[in-house]
C-alpha cells in the first residue's frame, strides 16, 4: 500500500482488540482518511489468541489481504510474547506497544530479535484505576494513535467522546472513565514517543 | 449528494435493505451473514421499516417461505451462506423455473468439510445451475450498489428471474471500510414499487405456480427460462446505466483494469481483484504491461464479451476461489477456457486454485502469477495446469 500505515493487533479473545481496530478505523474515517478495520476470524473463544488489522491511507484502499510487514504491532496481552511471534514483518523503523507494566527494557530482552522501537503501556493498571474494571482496549487505543500519529490529540479525544456518547448512550456513566483511559495511556505514550525523539535528534 | 460512512459489508447491505424497504424477509442465520437478518429485523423493531420478517427452523424454509411470498406477490428476500445456500438446493431451483424475482444476499464462505467459518466461492458456484443470476462484489461499496441494483434487474419484464448478489465472507462482509451512500428517496425511486404482472392473491386473475408439466411442454419451459437470463445481460447493463445516473459510480458485466495494452491479464472475482489491482499498480511501475480482468456477472455468463475483451493479451491466469472436483479445471476454469475455444480465441491460459476455506491470497502472490505466466511466454516454461497456490510445502 502506498503512503498509508498498516497496524496488526494481537490480542486474546474477550479483551477487545477487535474492538479497538474498528474504533480506530471509525474515529481515523471522521478525520476524513480511508480505513480499513478488519479481524482475523477462526473458532475464536475467550482467552484464545486473535488477530485484528488496521489498514489508514490518505488514497482508497483496495488490498484485501492480512497484513505480513505491518508499520506498528499492538500487542494487548503481555502472555501472547511467549506464544506468537508478535514482531513477525514488523518494520524497522516502526514500533510495537505492549501492555505490561514491565519497562522497554524488560521487554527488549524478551524481544531480542527485533530491534525497532518498543513502547510499554501499563493499560491493566490504567484501566483499574479509571473504569474499575481490566478493559484494557481503550488504553491501548491511545497508545496507537500517540505513536502512529495518525491524528492529533485534540481531534482524538473529541472524536472519541463523541463515539463513546454514541457507543455507551445507554450507560453514559462509563464515558468519563473511559475518556481518563484514552488520556492517561495516550499522555504516557506521547512522553516517551517525544523522549525517543529528543535523544535521536541529540 | 454522496453520504461518507465507514461500514462493514454486512451493514451495507442491511443499509440498502433498509432503504428498499422489501414487503417480506425470511431467514435462518448462518456465519457469516447472520448480521444481516440481525440488522434488518433491527431496523424492524425500531419501525424504520415494515418488512414482515419471518423466523424460519431452516434454510430450507426460508427459500420455501420467501418463494410463497414472492408468489403471492409480495418483493421478498432472504440472506445465507454456505451449508445454508446447500440446504436450499431444491428451492433455489424452484424459485428459478417459476421466475421469482427473489433477491438473496449471499455472503460466501466455504462448504464442508473440513468444517470452515472463511470464504471462498464453492457455495455460490456450486448453484451455478440453478438458473440464479449471480452478481459478485470486490468491496462493500459494491455490495451496497448491487444489491440496490438487484430488484430493477430481477422484477423487468423480460427476465423475471432471481438474483444473488454475493460478497466475499469476512473478507468484506466484517470489515469495515468507507464507503458512499446514496440518499434514501433517491434509491426509493430507483428500485420503484414491485407491480408483478401475475400473482397468486390477484382474484381477478387467478394463476397457478408451479404445477406438473409435461414432457411435450416443459422443454420450452426451460428455454423460456434460458432466454430470460440471457435477457438478463442487456437489462443488467441497462440498469448500471440508470444506477451511475444517481450515484457517478460505473459498472458493467466485468471490470477491465489496465487490460487494453496488457500482455498478461489476471481473470479474478470479488474481494482477491482489489489485491489484485494493488499488484498490476506495483508491477507497471517496473514496465510490466499487467491487467486484471474482474467479473462482476457470473450469471448470465458473458462469454462473447470475455473472449473479446482478453483476445490482445498473450496469457490469462484464470483464478478460481473454488474446486471443482473434476480432474481439470475449477468452474471459472472451465467456463473462460470454453468461451475462448467457441469464439476462436486462442491464448495460453493457467488454471489456478487460490483462498481456499479463508487461505489468504496476497499482492505478492499476485506478482509471482504474472511472473509465472510471462515465463512460460517469453520462456517456454511449462506450467502446470490446475495450479494451487499458497499450500503449505
Amino acid at each position: 500500500m502506498n503512503n498509508g500505515i498498516e497496524i496488526r493487533w494481537h490480542g486474546r479473545g474477550g479483551q477487545g482488540a477487535k474492538t479497538a481496530a474498528l474504533l480506530l478505523a471509525d474515529v481515523a474515517f471522521k478525520t476524513g482518511q480511508n480505513v480499513q478495520g478488519f479481524p482475523e476470524y477462526g473458532p475464536e473463544r475467550m482467552g484464545a489468541p486473535i488477530t485484528a488489522y488496521n489498514r489508514i491511507s490518505d488514497s482508497k484502499i483496495r488490498v484485501h489481504s492480512n497484513i505480513y510487514t505491518p508499520d506498528y504491532v499492538v500487542v494487548v496481552d503481555e502472555t501472547l510474547l511467549s506464544s506468537v511471534d508478535v514482531t513477525s514483518g514488523l518494520k524497522k523503523n516502526g514500533a510495537i506497544i505492549i501492555n505490561t507494566p514491565k519497562s522497554r527494557e524488560e521487554i527488549a530482552e524478551k524481544l531480542e530479535e527485533y530491534s525497532g522501537r518498543i513502547y510499554t503501556v501499563d493499560a491493566r493498571k490504567i484501566s483499574e484505576e479509571t473504569l474499575g474494571k481490566n478493559f484494557p482496549n481503550s488504553p491501548m487505543l491511545a497508545a496507537i494513535v500517540a505513536v502512529s500519529g495518525v491524528m492529533d490529540r485534540n481531534t482524538f479525544i473529541k472524536e472519541m467522546r463523541a463515539s463513546y456518547q454514541h457507543k455507551f448512550a445507554k450507560k453514559p456513566e462509563v464515558i468519563d472513565g473511559n475518556m481518563k483511559a484514552l488520556e492517561m495511556a495516550y499522555d504516557i505514550v506521547w512522553s516517551a514517543v517525544e523522549g525517543d525523539k529528543m535523544s535521536l535528534s541529540a | 449528494m454522496a453520504i461518507k460512512e465507514r461500514m462493514s459489508g454486512n451493514e451495507a447491505v442491511s443499509y440498502a435493505i433498509r432503504q428498499i424497504n422489501p414487503d417480506v424477509m425470511p431467514a435462518f442465520p448462518i456465519t457469516p451473514s447472520t448480521e444481516i437478518p440481525q440488522m434488518v429485523s433491527t431496523y424492524i423493531a425500531n419501525g424504520e421499516i415494515d418488512t414482515e420478517f419471518i423466523p424460519v427452523e431452516s434454510e430450507h424454509s426460508s427459500m420455501s417461505a420467501a418463494i410463497g411470498a414472492e408468489a403471492a406477490g409480495a418483493r421478498s428476500l432472504t440472506a445465507t451462506s454456505s451449508a445454508g445456500l446447500a440446504l436450499m438446493w431444491e428451492e433455489l431451483l424452484l424459485a428459478a423455473s417459476n421466475r421469482l424475482p427473489i433477491a438473496l444476499a449471499l455472503v460466501n464462505r466455504t462448504l464442508s468439510g473440513p468444517i470452515n467459518i472463511n470464504c471462498d466461492h464453492s457455495d455460490s458456484m456450486g448453484a451455478r445451475d440453478t438458473g440464479w443470476i449471480q452478481i459478485y462484489a470486490e468491496n462493500n461499496q459494491e455490495a451496497y450498489d448491487n444489491f440496490i441494483q438487484a430488484y430493477p434487474i430481477a422484477e423487468h419484464e423480460s427476465v423475471h428471474l432471481p438474483i444473488m448478489i454475493c460478497q466475499d465472507g469476512f473478507i468484506t462482509s466484517h470489515a469495515v471500510e468507507n464507503i458512499e451512500l446514496i440518499e434514501d428517496n433517491y434509491v426509493k425511486k430507483f428500485v420503484g414499487t414491485y407491480t408483478p404482472e401475475e400473482f397468486l392473491l390477484n382474484p381477478s386473475k387467478p394463476i397457478s405456480v408451479g404445477p406438473y408439466s409435461i414432457s411435450s411442454y416443459a422443454m420450452e419451459a426451460k428455454k423460456n427460462q434460458e432466454i430470460a437470463l440471457e435477457n438478463a445481460k442487456a437489462v443488467i447493463l441497462e440498469v448500471a446505466k440508470k444506477f451511475k445516473k444517481i450515484s457517478g459510480r460505473e459498472y458493467g458485466l466485468f471490470e477491465e483494469y489496465k487490460t487494453k495494452d496488457a500482455d498478461y491479464i489476471m481473470f479474478i472475482i470479488g474481494s482477491a481483484a482489489g489485491t489484485a489491482k494493488q499488484a498490476v499498480d506495483e508491477l507497471r511501475t517496473c514496465g510490466k504491461k499487467v491487467g486484471v480482468l474482474k467479473l462482476r456477472v457470473f450469471r448470465p455468463f458473458p462469454a462473447k464479451e470475455i473472449a473479446n475483451a482478453l483476445k490482445g493479451c498473450k496469457a490469462v491466469a484464470i483464478m478460481d476461489r473454488c474446486e471443482s472436483y473434476n480432474g481439470n479445471t475449477g468452474p471459472l476454469g472451465s467456463e473462460v477456457t470454453s468461451a475462448l475455444f467457441n469464439n476462436k480465441v486462442i491464448i495460453d491460459t493457467v488454471n489456478y486454485i487460490y483462498g481456499l476455506a479463508g487461505r489468504d491470497f496476497t499482492v505478492d502472490e499476485t506478482k509471482a502469477v504474472f511472473s509465472e505466466l510471462e515465463d512460460m511466454v517469453v520462456n517456454g516454461k511449462k506450467i502446470e495446469q490446475h495450479k494451487y497456490i499458497g499450500l503449505r510445502k
